[in-house]
């Protein structure tokens, strides 16, 4: 288990005070102008050689991704959007970093936009996180008031600002691309790629969007090297992450945790184990609900990072985890996922315009066994017909669950279906293993 | 220059090409819904997927994917096949299967690509969608449910149509196309019509009125403008039923404005289908073509040329006015004239009446100064070059005239010639930036032309033209914009006075004394005819309009669809109008009405045939011959200098939708006046 | 009732504060912030009057700023009551019962999701994920979230709004925020040095 010592969001809970002087007794801002100095270059090598992975859901390389910047300012100056639209269902770990610790946050803006030689940044939080985003307004007038951001931040002779920008309700806006579109005063419709927002991104600007945890962590990185960070999770996987815990556990929380910790282990020590027993459990979400879900016997040993969950065809995601025990109705909660995307889809493109709410009816109708036999291939290959072929990738998110309920549970939609026909007996496919 | 292979063939396409087109070249299909040439990227129809190597194991879509070196694209695959028909499954799903009853039926995207890429039978189950209809205005007739979300309707009217009106509202399958319950404010809006890929937005003069595969397609020329648009004139028995685009690059592209495709219900109102005269009482009562010649015949007899004159209006046929020419020569008057706004346009230099730049190059200027124009209403597809150039190349636009809505952003200079002066002075800075300019262009209309000092604001604008750098070798910035489709061609043949003769504003004075005997007006109905009470007025034309009703004889003719016919346009291109139906009644087409008549008065025109005429035609102006092309004119002087008025420059038109005999008589353009006459619209385009 | 809006004095002041986040000629950055400002002001929702004095305050087409109110879903587009009860039923919800706790609300308000108690005090909405899965079940209520709630949680948390009481938000079962009922494993004994 992780140490206390080595967990970078130290006030994760709220247990101590937010504000700028708890922030600073927790070792925020320190030696921030002295890493400053240390040159862009450094910090974007540190980032590198640290193995962070963005924290968002796809898990791309950070320093990777800072490094696609253009080296010098054109014609057009460079922004750094944080992208704190958090509203993957099972996912609430950067309301916590809003909420209790944003200084992490601000600095981590001041570093990283330094780094990519952006003089602003724009941090998108989602419309319903009022009194987060007030939070995060309070510790940047702090900042502002105490110079560490500004005209001159921290006395490096770096000017820059910090806004924050509230979202109205709209999952699709955590698309990074859709975000810029809602950031800029639009609908969120994902934007096509390319190009890519390192070229072409805010207000045409070159632009890097980072998860508000990918950014939070950074300064911590920085200041005890990427060494430490990297000394966590297996290899491609390192650091620390902040899990959520939610569904049938005992005691669904948020925990900083290292990054390829045993599932189990996770919901056992953290969140107080399943209902009823380990043994009780159904299946699990592992990375937010565009992750397909995994089921108990993979659950068993399957280790929390982005390679091994990848190998058992799913994903770390947010590192949202959604716990479902066997009292669940599978269907249902699949059904309901299902709506989730229908009412979240944009409407751009056709396939997760038409094919999200196709999905839901039918399983809506599957939820009470109001089906044919036939339509489970139909449900998958609908499915199969959005996954890929739309911009962006809500609609890979709105075809895996399905896919992945149909990969292990369709025998239970046969048996609702043949149940509901009164046909008696066990259904010709029991559960998949 | 990359090198790539679309299924296997190996080619090389243009820099800068999208995959899609890059298949184009290569002879493949695309399907495609959202994707248009002429608007921005979309990307959300998703039909246009295909497989490219190097990349993910996915389909890409091909409409916005840079084709690049070395790519390997693949159209025929599984994968492609599988993401094609999916795609087309998913559009069809929430569609309704009305192809019997839909206007679109026959030329649909939708109901084609479904032949090409569908399942032959729908797998879904749920209830279909059903979306509300929403108020379009009196041209656009929608049925919303049909709507596949492509938002080609969105993009033209905000990218072309410089209008912000139209938008797509709510989210995901509630999505909706409206405009909230307000008419498209574009005189462009009908092409939405065209560019929607189903039936959600179809023409509603002509809803439910013929089926595509019933109609006879004629190729022709417009003449509500001109500009000249091609058109395409489609036609059930002998009855016009709708009139749409076709493309020309240099000319229209492929939209045309609402009056070219809407004002054809005119065509079959208040014709004039036999001869009348006008008796004692002042009654015009139906004649026989004899009967009508013999009176004409009976009046000239004895009246010596210059006591007859002749006016051509807005929409004749160059053939018309050539023979209306002779004849008047041989009957002794130099009294004739094409200007019936009184436009001081000198008919000895065609550089000084043509769009020189020419309407395609117009979008290539970096500056323009529009004088007393305003293009967005005379001559819509000129503005869009306008509009085109200021969005893509940033042109800068000053105006002196009338402050107006044109769609893009403009430095109001003034109000009038005086400001014009200043310019051509060099006093005022815009001359400086006229000079700086790489390829400058002024645009001069009507309302700066049609003033008491007509003829100084011509002259005054070439010395801007000449001191300013508008004029070179390789770019001429002068331009007239022109508004009769008759115009250029009337100039070209010199319909104007001779040496002694009479101007239209002249004739008309002395029609009022009695000077002058008899008017022979060929289309002329935009003059004041209450100065012709006192003259014999012989009206040829095809419409009971204005000139019909001062008329004491009226010989019949065609309209524009009803005659083969020669046009020139604003920018001096030849083109050669067909005839999609023949004239009602005993109407004949007007070279041989003339033809006939000069027989009767004993003045026989020298060609019995078309041919004959437009082979005199092409000898006496060669190049009439180089049809679909613009012959550049030379450089020369013309306008006379002259006191320069202080009253600003006016509008020749005031309602785009009533400027002729054929847009005046239809509905159509009638209930476009009462939506519109009262609207001055909001922001445009150019407020983003 | 005329439909008119005008922004106060004050938001207007905020108004201006908002659109100066944004690089000139950026002022549509602005639009959602803003309708948020406006309908705040406009007892919760965005009329046509809030829809166009927002179009006109920062120069947009009205159709641009229609769209976008239509996109988002915290844009009402309808009035609603004193309270928005937005009642979060996505699958981590779900899970914990959310159903129970809508079953409560709509049994002891009378009104179902989608409509307004008479008096205009509570109006019901299903929402999906308020991102706070770990406090689930949750209904946020205006612009505070109420976590951990229970068929009788939600109904005490009512009836002290409609006694003209502000119920604390957060969780309704005591415990630290995200951290385990019971109190947190780790970070308990955090001692921070210079190091």
């Amino acid at each position: 288990m992780l140490q206390d010592k080595d967990r970078i969001f130290t006030n994760l809970y709220g247990l101590h005070d937010p504000s700028l002087d708890g922030a600073r007794i927790r070792g925020d801002w320190r030696d921030t102008k002295e890493i400053l100095a240390k040159g862009r270059d450094w910090i974007i090598e540190e980032m590198k050689s640290s193995g962070l992975r963005g924290r968002g859901g796809p898990g791309f390389p950070t320093g990777l991704k800072w490094s696609f910047m253009p080296k010098e300012i054109g014609d057009r100056p460079h922004y750094l959007v944080v992208n704190g639209d958090e509203s993957e269902p099972g996912t609430c770990k950067d309301r916590d970093i809003l909420r209790h610790d944003p200084h992490k946050l601000v600095e981590g803006c001041l570093l990283a936009g330094f780094a990519m030689n952006a003089h602003a940044a724009y941090i998108y939080i989602r419309g319903e996180f009022v009194n987060e985003a007030a939070a995060l307004q309070r510790a940047i007038d702090e900042a502002y008031s105490a110079g560490l951001v500004g005209p001159d931040a921290c006395g490096s002779g770096w000017a820059f600002d910090v806004y924050v920008h509230r979202g109205a309700g709209a999952y699709i806006c955590g698309e990074e691309t859709a975000l810029l579109e809602s950031l800029e005063g639009k609908k969120g419709q994902p934007r096509l790629k390319p190009p890519f927002p390192a070229m072409s991104g805010l207000y045409g600007c070159p632009t890097t969007v980072n998860n508000v945890e990918t950014i939070a962590v950074a300064p911590t990185i920085l200041r005890r090297g990427a060494d430490w960070f990297s000394s966590f999770g297996r290899e491609n996987n390192r650091g620390t992450k902040v899990f959520c815990i939610s569904g049938h556990v005992n005691n669904p929380c948020n925990v900083e945790e290292e990054m390829s910790i045993p599932l189990k282990e996770l919901i056992e020590k953290h969140a107080g184990g399943v209902r009823g027993g380990w043994d009780n459990l159904l299946a699990v979400i592992p990375g937010g609900s565009s992750t397909p879900m995994l089921p108990k016997h993979i659950c068993d040993d399957v280790l929390m990072d982005f390679d091994s969950l990848k190998e058992q065809q799913t994903g770390l995601g947010t590192a949202g985890l959604i716990v479902m025990d066997k009292s669940t109705d599978i269907v249902k909660a699949i059904a309901r996922l299902a709506y989730f995307y229908k009412h979240e889809s944009c409407g751009q493109c056709t396939p997760c315009r038409e094919g999200t709410g196709w999905m839901w009816r039918i399983l809506e109708r599957m939820v009470t066994g109001d089906a044919e036999i036939d339509e489970i291939d139909l449900l998958l290959d609908v499915s199969k017909q959005i996954e890929g072929h739309t911009i962006c990738a809500l609609g890979d998110g709105a075809a895996w669950p399905v896919q992945g309920l149909i990969r292990l549970f369709r025998g239970e939609i046969e048996h609702r279906i043949l149940k509901r026909k009164g046909v008696t007996g066990q259904p010709a496919a029991a559960a998949a293993e | 220059m990359p090198k790539l292979t679309v299924d296997g063939v190996e080619i090389e396409v243009e820099n800068g090409l999208t995959v899609l087109q890059a298949c184009e070249q290569a002879g493949v299909e695309i399907p495609r819904f959202c994707y248009h040439e002429r608007l921005s990227i979309a990307g959300n129809c998703r039909m246009c997927l295909v497989e490219v190597k190097p990349g993910p194991p996915k389909p890409q879509a091909s409409c916005a994917l840079p084709a690049g070196e070395g790519m390997e694209i693949i159209t025929n695959s599984p994968m492609v096949k599988k993401a094609r028909t999916g795609v087309m499954e998913f559009l069809l799903i929430n569609h309704p299967l009305d192809c019997p009853i839909c206007d679109q039926g026959g030329e649909c995207d939708l109901q084609d690509q479904a032949m090409g890429y569908g399942h032959s039978g729908s797998r879904y189950t749920e209830d279909k969608r059903a979306v509300s209809e929403k108020y379009m205005g009196p041209l656009i007739n929608t049925i919303m449910t049909r709507c596949i979300h492509c938002t080609r309707c969105v993009r033209f009217s905000t990218e072309v149509g410089g209008v912000t009106d139209m938008g797509m509202v709510n989210r995901g399958e509630n999505a909706e196309i409206t405009t909230l319950e307000k008419a498209v404010s574009s005189e462009l809006s009908g092409n939405v019509i065209d560019l929607c890929p189903v039936g959600a937005l179809t023409s509603k003069p002509y809803s439910f009125m013929a089926r595509s595969w019933e109609l006879q397609k004629t190729e022709t020329i417009d003449v509500m403008d001109a500009v000249g648009s091609n058109i395409r004139v489609d036609a059930r028995g002998n009855e016009v039923m709708r009139v749409l685009p076709r493309l020309n690059e240099d000319v229209n592209e492929e939209w045309i404005s609402d009056k070219s495709r809407f004002a054809c219900d005119g065509l079959r109102r208040q014709r004039l289908d036999k001869p009348y005269l006008r008796d004692s009482d002042g009654k015009l009562n139906p004649a026989s073509w004899d009967e009508a010649f013999a009176a004409i015949a009976k009046k000239l007899t004895g009246v010596s040329g210059d006591k007859i004159a002749a006016i051509v209006g807005d929409l004749c046929e160059v053939e018309s006015m050539y023979a209306l020419k002779q004849l008047m020569a041989k009957l002794g008057s130099q009294n004739i004239d094409c200007r019936q706004d009184s436009a001081k346009l000198d008919a000895n230099a065609r550089a000084g009446y043509l769009f020189n730049t020419g309407i395609a190059n117009a979008e290539d200027a970096d500056v323009c100064l529009l004088i007393g124009a305003n293009p967005r209403i005379e001559a819509p597809l000129v503005n869009t070059r306008l509009r085109k150039g200021w969005l893509s190349g940033g042109m800068r636009i000053g105006v002196v005239g009338q402050r107006h809505d044109f769609t893009y952003d403009y430095d109001h200079l003034g109000a009038g010639a005086q400001t014009l002066q200043e310019i051509a002075d060099g006093t005022h800075s815009f001359a400086d930036v006229l000079k700086a300019a790489k390829r400058p262009m002024l645009i001069i209309g009507m309302g700066a032309l049609t003033g008491e000092d007509g003829a100084a604001v011509p002259a005054t604008a070439r010395t801007i033209a000449e001191t300013c750098g508008l004029v070179r070798d390789d770019w001429n910035g002068f331009n007239v914009l022109n508004t009769a489709a008759s115009r250029v061609g009337a100039l070209d043949i010199g319909f104007t006075p001779g040496p002694d003769g009479l101007n239209v504003e002249s004739i008309l004075a002395e029609a009022e004394t009695g000077d002058i005997g008899l008017v022979y007006l060929l289309g002329a109905d935009e003059i004041d005819m209450s100065r012709l009470e006192k003259a014999f007025v012989v009206y040829q034309g095809h419409h009971g309009d204005a000139g019909a009703h001062v008329a004491d004889v009226i010989l019949p003719g065609a309209a524009y669809t009803e005659k083969d016919g020669i046009y020139v346009n604003l920018e001096g291109r030849v083109q050669m109008g067909r005839r999609a139906v023949f004239p009602p009644g005993e109407a004949r087409e007007d070279w041989t009405i003339l033809r006939a008549l000069s027989a009767v008065l004993g003045k026989t025109l020298p060609f019995n045939t078309a041919t004959e005429l437009r082979g005199m035609l092409h000898a006496e102006y060669p190049h009439f011959t180089k049809v679909d092309s613009c012959e550049p004119a030379a450089w020369e002087n013309f306008g006379a200098p002259g006191t320069l008025s202080k009253t600003p420059f006016g509008l020749t038109i005031e309602n785009f939708y009533m400027t002729d005999p054929i847009s005046r008589a239809s509905e159509t353009m009638a209930a476009c006046t009462r939506d519109f006459a009262s609207d001055n619209g909001e922001a445009s385009g150019t407020n983003g | 009732m005329s439909d008119t809006f005008e922004f106060s004095p004050e938001n207007l002041a905020t108004a201006q504060q908002i659109v100066a986040k944004y690089p000139e000629g950026r002022q549509a950055s602005a639009v959602l912030p803003l309708l948020d400002l406006a309908q705040r002001q406009n007892s919760g929702w965005a009329s046509d009057a809030v829809m166009d004095a927002v179009a006109r305050f920062l120069d947009m087409p009205r159709i641009r700023v229609v769209e976008v109110a239509s996109f988002y879903t915290m844009i009402s587009m309808k009035p609603v009551g004193k309270y928005l009860l937005q009642f979060c039923t996505t699958t981590p919800c779900w899970l914990r019962d959310s159903d129970a706790v809508l079953a409560a609300t709509e049994e002891h308000l009378g009104v179902r999701l989608g409509q307004t108690t008479d008096d205009g005090m509570f109006s019901l909405l299903e929402v999906e994920c308020l991102g706070a899965c770990v406090n689930a079940p949750i209904v946020q209520i205006n612009d505070d979230m109420y976590e951990d709630l229970t068929a009788d949680s939600i109904v005490s948390v009512l009836k002290a709004l409609k006694a003209g009481e502000t119920p604390p938000y957060g969780t309704q079962i005591g415990r630290q925020t995200s951290a385990p009922d019971g109190g947190a494993k780790v970070l308990n004994d955090m001692t921070f040095s210079e190091d």
